[in-house]
């Protein structure tokens, strides 16, 4: 009976590992794409702050900058307008009702910026990788010269000389991350461009626009998607640090992480008013690295990994 | 060939150190309006704000204006705050070290917990506790510097009473008065900076692992802990110090939030107050040191790795 169970425990062993062997680096690329049930989760938050961020102002119970007499820091319960579901802030403003606007804030500047930056990227990126000679020098120098510096202090300075507004914080943003999307989007040009399909395609005839659009950009859509995720990731962290800091989106308007900083006070009289934004936060960014890294765990995967 | 790569690098990060410099000071200096109107402010005439333009060489073209900037800040001269009108430098002088401190005691703290952790992850990879590992920091690392600050003040100061909330330091503490009034802070930046570093310490074993070498020792039948141990961590050991270089650089932005939220006396705070009354001369002199200092960490991670390969070390 005990060494059937063996037997059995020790066919299982040999089969894992055989599964192992089935992961050799030559082996043809798995083309199925499933989630596992973390990632499944964490789109459903995504999607599910995504639609709050267009239906959010309207289904808030009270306006972003509506005021309930002077009681500041409810508790969650009745108010004299209406039901505080999470509770008021620190000019008794319903905590929900700026958490639900807040999410078109926080999450509509980063996704814009983030398109902008990536527009940006790769555009140059690709004219550097097609054209090369002088043009790839001249914007590569100037690109090395922004990474090299911390992207909070970028920020901070061009703030400083200009001021905050929103079209400012979009653009600043979009300016420090197109940075990194000109890098991966040079380097992926670079590789297509000496793929022999590209080769052929321009040996027959195809001009550089062509061939961009219908060669370079295919091949590289897949990558450059996985890293849209954690590019936005950084950029919602950066904008809502910087409205944290006081120097980003300016009140009265709701926005994740100004919320935190207004009524960071109200921690100390057990208020979690500067909790809920925080979270809202938190749940949005921790959401799609899992995601981004469910589909490189997927896509990976190697010999040693699995065995050791 | 190696002494080449190194005076290589340090070449490029004292070109990167002009073109920040250049970068910060054509970026605060867009704005119309300079230092002689906003010393004179509502009291300037014309023919006054000549004058003291062509005291302080305001008149005179960019390039000119740069260079001399350039040279003072070299020699020290840093300039003068436009509120208040204090010298930077003795605006500066004790908050530096306040950041320094701080920054020395995170380091201390954060690398061999880090280092410890990532290859505990690394040596068991799969199991529950490794999960629980990749998970947590990969949810730290996702969250705001300003959440994790959040929390933790809600539960230590708040819920527990354990430490104050703000980082008030006289200066005439005694060593355990100042470890608490540290430990906010401390926590907060050391929880930072120590999730990405052991992600990337254990990272940089995995990777390691996948090599040829180590496959060889697997088939042998060398146990788990002393392939990591013998085989695996020496060469990890290149990007590892690779990796603490990048994270006390990335301390920066950090520090810039942590010194907010708990009031600390430190440079990256007054620069913010800076930016909020746009003092440009103070946030171009901090900008500077910031930048340098983050440019001479990413210099040192290069030139670590490169003396750390042995095949650079010992050419053919």
């Amino acid at each position: 009976m005990t060494d059937q169970i063996v037997n059995k425990e020790a066919e299982q062993e040999v089969l894992a590992k055989l599964d192992a062997f089935a992961e050799l680096p030559d082996a043809p690329p798995k083309r199925k794409f499933r989630l596992t049930w973390i990632g499944y989760v964490s789109c459903a938050v995504v999607a599910f702050w995504l639609i709050i961020c267009v239906v959010g102002p309207s289904i808030a119970p009270f306006h972003e900058m509506d005021m309930d007499g002077d009681d500041s820091f409810l508790p969650a319960g009745p108010g004299e307008y209406g039901y505080f579901y999470l509770g008021t802030d620190y000019l008794s403003r319903d905590t929900l009702s700026r958490v639900l606007y807040g999410a078109r804030n926080t999450i509509g500047i980063s996704l814009a910026a983030t398109l902008l930056a990536y527009l940006m990227g790769i555009t140059l990126g690709i004219l550097a990788a097609v054209k090369g000679g002088w043009i790839d020098m001249g914007i590569s120098r100037v690109n090395d010269a922004i990474l090299a510096l911390p992207t909070i202090m970028l920020g901070l300075i061009v703030i400083a000389a200009l001021g905050s507004s929103i079209p400012i914080l979009i653009g600043t943003a979009a300016v420090i991350y197109a940075t990194s999307v000109f890098r991966i989007a040079r380097a992926l040009g670079q590789d297509i461009m000496v793929q022999d399909y590209v080769e052929a395609a321009a040996t027959r005839g195809e001009g550089v626009w062509w061939i961009i659009r219908a060669e370079v950009l295919p091949n590289a859509a897949m990558p450059l998607a996985t890293d849209f995720g954690l590019r936005l990731v950084f950029v919602v962290l950066f904008i809502s640090s910087l409205s944290f800091l006081g120097l980003g989106v300016q009140p009265p308007a709701a926005d994740w992480g100004s919320m935190v900083r207004e009524n960071l006070q109200g921690l100390t009289y057990g208020s979690y008013a500067a909790i809920w934004p925080a979270l809202a936060i938190a749940s949005f960014t921790i959401a799609i690295n899992l995601i981004v890294d469910d589909i490189s765990a997927k896509s990976g995967g190697s010999l040693a990994k699995k065995m050791v | 060939m190696m002494t080449r790569m190194v005076m290589q690098r340090i070449g490029i990060g004292f070109a990167t150190l002009i073109v920040v410099s250049i970068i910060v000071f054509i970026a605060t200096s867009i704005l119309p309006g300079d230092v002689a109107q906003i010393v004179l402010g509502q009291s300037a005439t014309p023919e006054t704000l000549a004058a003291l333009r062509a005291q302080l060489g305001l008149d005179q073209p960019g390039y000119i204006r740069y260079f001399s900037w350039l040279g003072n800040m070299m020699t020290g001269d840093l300039g003068i705050s436009k509120a208040g009108g204090a010298t930077i430098s003795s605006l500066i002088g004790g908050r530096f070290g306040n950041t320094m401190m701080m920054a020395g005691f995170v380091a201390l703290i954060s690398i061999p917990i880090s280092i410890a952790l990532g290859l505990w992850a690394a040596m068991h990879p799969g199991t529950w506790l490794d999960r629980l590992v990749t998970f947590g920091t990969l949810s730290l690392i996702s969250v705001p510097e300003f959440f994790i600050a959040t929390v933790a003040v809600l539960i230590l100061a708040v819920e527990l009473h354990w430490l104050p909330s703000t980082a008030y330091m006289t200066g005439e503490e005694t060593f355990f008065e100042l470890m608490k009034a540290l430990a906010m802070p401390l926590i907060t930046l050391v929880i930072v900076v120590s999730a990405q570093m052991i992600r990337m310490t254990r990272a940089g074993i995995l990777n390691v692992m996948s090599s040829p070498y180590i496959e060889m020792a697997i088939l042998k039948g060398v146990p788990r802990g002393r392939i990591i141990l013998r085989h695996a961590f020496f060469n990890a050991i290149g990007p590892i110090i690779n990796v603490i270089a990048l994270n006390l650089a990335y301390l920066v932005s950090g520090v810039v939030i942590v010194e907010t939220i708990f009031a600390y006396p430190g440079l990256a705070k007054l620069m913010i107050d800076g930016v909020q009354t746009r003092d440009l001369p103070l946030v171009q002199a901090c900008a500077m040191i910031f930048c340098g200092t983050y440019v001479i960490l990413i210099l040192i991670a290069d030139v670590g790795s490169i003396l750390s390969n042995p095949r650079l070390r010992n050419p053919k």
